[in-house]
């Protein structure tokens, strides 16, 4: 049998304190090979906490998230870094590693305990920041690039962790117009190429513009999943963000639609 | 942290800074034989080190010097040098605070304690390196819980609460030479707290030598992966690192190796802040690169540091004196120049 399935969410809770309402509440999701998914939700949803399950990062109170068939629970750091790559939010850092260096920190999960990275390592570090076109910026250190070349550089990072399950936690929060297009185009490409693909983000447009499947997360429970353009309708979206909501759509825009809040 | 860039066009191999850093330190070192109360020429350098030294009186005086007192120092200054330095940047890069250093994060001041109370119950030299690895350990470990416990992320927090361990610890200290015998135990811990090297013998360099050795030797073999801690500890993780035990061990070898130059050097501060910026600026991040360039630089300093402290004046300044005297202005004069921009 074929596995079809990349990553498999079964009934996860989470629960952050004995005392406290769970984060997460049964939340069932599963995504192919190829496949694109993105997670709205209004801020405090639980899509960070969904992210870090994910990744192995927090331990859910109940419920199974499987990559490649695996439970992460028996996995380590390691063997679930060969299974899923993340591309952060592109933060702060403290020391000016060179792109090159950053991208290859990405090689980690295949490299063994007290070795550096090999040729072949490099080799791979250069093939994927030519792919994601950030090579002119290989000695450049990663403090002084712009919000958008950060992104790209992470990105790459993630292309050379060669894992086929890629989330990225709102890769275009602080990008510009141009840099959003670019970075969501590749994403396309990323699921063309056979990974399978989840990020977040807070502009339901990008779910359009993607033509992905959504899924909606709100107070740690997923109240709908499907294509955008099945899902994502004024009424929906505006009880999904607890505030009412206008739609656009323009007959040039190929289907992309849009929501912006309705002022009083 | 790069402030300034190689010129283009202008390739500076790594490895010939490497060779030329080496070459440097040899010099240093002949250098440090020959000078002081008792000057030596190169030739009687030679001779005697090559145990071809002339059967006179001076021959033997020689022989004396060389092997009875500079040598043994001069190992000491480069162990001290090159530890505190290597310590330094592995803190600054677990913490992910360029201005961690053994003495900032009250490392200093907590061996210093350990190896004091083991002085005031004449433990021998084992039992004084444990006690001032535990004493490190101890205040490493509490300034780090602190500034978790403040929820803070700023860097300033854990240097805070570093400065606060390290004042606890130097009230301790002054508690331990209050209590102490003033007729001999209270003048040794004073002279070893002073941070001097003028009584380093063979046994000292053998002290800060296995621990230094053994834990630069484990920080290089991890150096690649040590990087990794500077992205923080979730995305460390999602690559694939055990970031528990990563950061465990680059603690233990660090305050071991902090430890074992107080124990032989007193509290020696600025060496593991300085060098570290320095060796990242001139030789960049790649961790080999950076690591080598860390371990020599810090010995270049602390030896050339010890040469001045030892025959600029007709007494002795304690070396912790001198690395401060240079250490505070320099610091002040790099953090104008990066203009604080990457320390908020």
């Amino acid at each position: 049998m074929v596995v079809t399935t990349a990553l498999e969410i079964v009934d996860l809770c989470f629960r952050r304190g004995a005392k406290r309402d769970l984060t997460l509440d049964s939340v069932s999701l599963a995504l192919r090979a190829g496949e694109l998914l993105v997670l709205l939700g209004p801020n405090g949803a639980g899509k960070s906490t969904l992210v870090h399950c994910l990744l192995g990062l927090a331990t859910p109170e109940r419920g199974q998230v499987r990559a490649q068939g695996a439970e992460l629970r028996s996995l380590s750091h390691r063997d679930i870094a060969r299974r899923i790559a993340y591309v952060p939010q592109s933060g702060y850092s403290a020391f000016a590693f060179t792109v090159e260096q950053l991208v290859l920190m990405g090689r980690t999960a295949h490299i063994d305990g007290i070795g550096s990275p090999s040729l072949r390592d490099r080799e791979i570090a250069r093939r994927a920041m030519s792919d994601i076109g950030v090579d002119h910026l290989r000695a450049e250190p990663f403090t002084q690039l712009s919000g958008g070349e950060r992104q790209l550089a992470l990105i790459a990072r993630a292309v050379a962790q060669d894992a086929p399950i890629i989330i990225m936690d709102e890769p275009t929060s602080s990008l510009d117009l141009g840099n959003q297009g670019r970075v969501l185009a590749l994403m396309k490409t990323l699921a063309a190429g056979g990974k399978a693909v989840i990020m977040t983000t807070h502009l339901p447009d990008q779910a359009f513009n993607l033509d992905a499947r959504v899924a909606l997360l709100r107070g740690g429970r997923l109240i709908a999943e499907g294509r955008a353009r099945d899902v994502c309708d004024r009424e929906s979206m505006s009880r999904l963000y607890g505030a009412p909501l206008l739609r656009l759509e323009d007959a040039e825009a190929r289907g992309v639609v849009a929501f912006v809040p309705e002022l009083f | 942290m790069r402030y300034w860039r190689v010129p283009p066009g202008v390739d500076i191999d790594a490895r010939a800074l490497m060779v030329g850093l080496v070459v440097v330190l040899g010099a240093m070192i002949v250098v440090s034989l020959a000078i002081g109360r008792y000057p030596l020429s190169l030739m009687t350098i030679a001779e005697t080190l090559l145990g071809r030294h002339d059967p006179s009186q001076a021959g033997a005086t020689a022989e004396t010097i060389i092997f009875m007192v500079r040598l043994p120092r001069i190992a000491t200054a480069i162990m001290v040098g090159a530890g505190l330095s290597i310590a330094g940047s592995a803190y600054q890069t677990v913490f992910r605070n360029p201005m961690a250093s053994p003495s900032l994060l009250g490392v200093s001041a907590g061996a210093g304690f350990g190896a004091s109370l083991a002085l005031l119950f004449h433990l021998p030299t084992l039992g004084v390196e444990a006690a001032a690895f535990a004493g490190g350990l101890a205040a490493v470990g509490a300034a780090y819980l602190a500034a978790r416990s403040v929820r803070s992320n700023s860097l300033i927090t854990l240097i805070l609460c570093g400065m606060v361990m390290s004042a606890l610890f130097q009230a301790l200290i002054s508690l331990v030479k209050y209590v102490a015998d003033p007729v001999d135990t209270l003048a040794t811990i004073t002279f070893w707290l002073m941070g001097s090297l003028a009584k380093a013998n063979a046994m000292d360099a053998a002290t800060v030598a296995a621990p230094v050795l053994l834990g630069g030797a484990l920080l290089f073999a991890l150096r690649w992966r040590i990087g990794l801690l500077a992205l923080g500890e979730q995305e460390a993780a999602s690559l694939g690192a055990d970031v528990t035990r990563l950061r465990t061990i680059v603690i233990l070898c660090a305050t071991a190796m902090t430890a074992a130059t107080v124990c032989v050097a007193g509290i020696v501060g600025w060496v593991g802040l300085l060098i570290p910026h320095i060796a990242r600026m001139a030789f960049g991040m790649e961790p080999g690169r950076a690591f080598v360039a860390t371990a020599a630089l810090g010995a270049l300093f602390v030896l050339g540091v010890d040469d001045v402290a030892r025959s600029a004046s007709a007494i002795e300044i304690p070396l912790g004196v001198m690395t401060a005297v240079i250490g505070a202005p320099f610091f002040l004069f790099l953090v104008m120049r990066t203009k604080g921009e990457q320390w908020s």
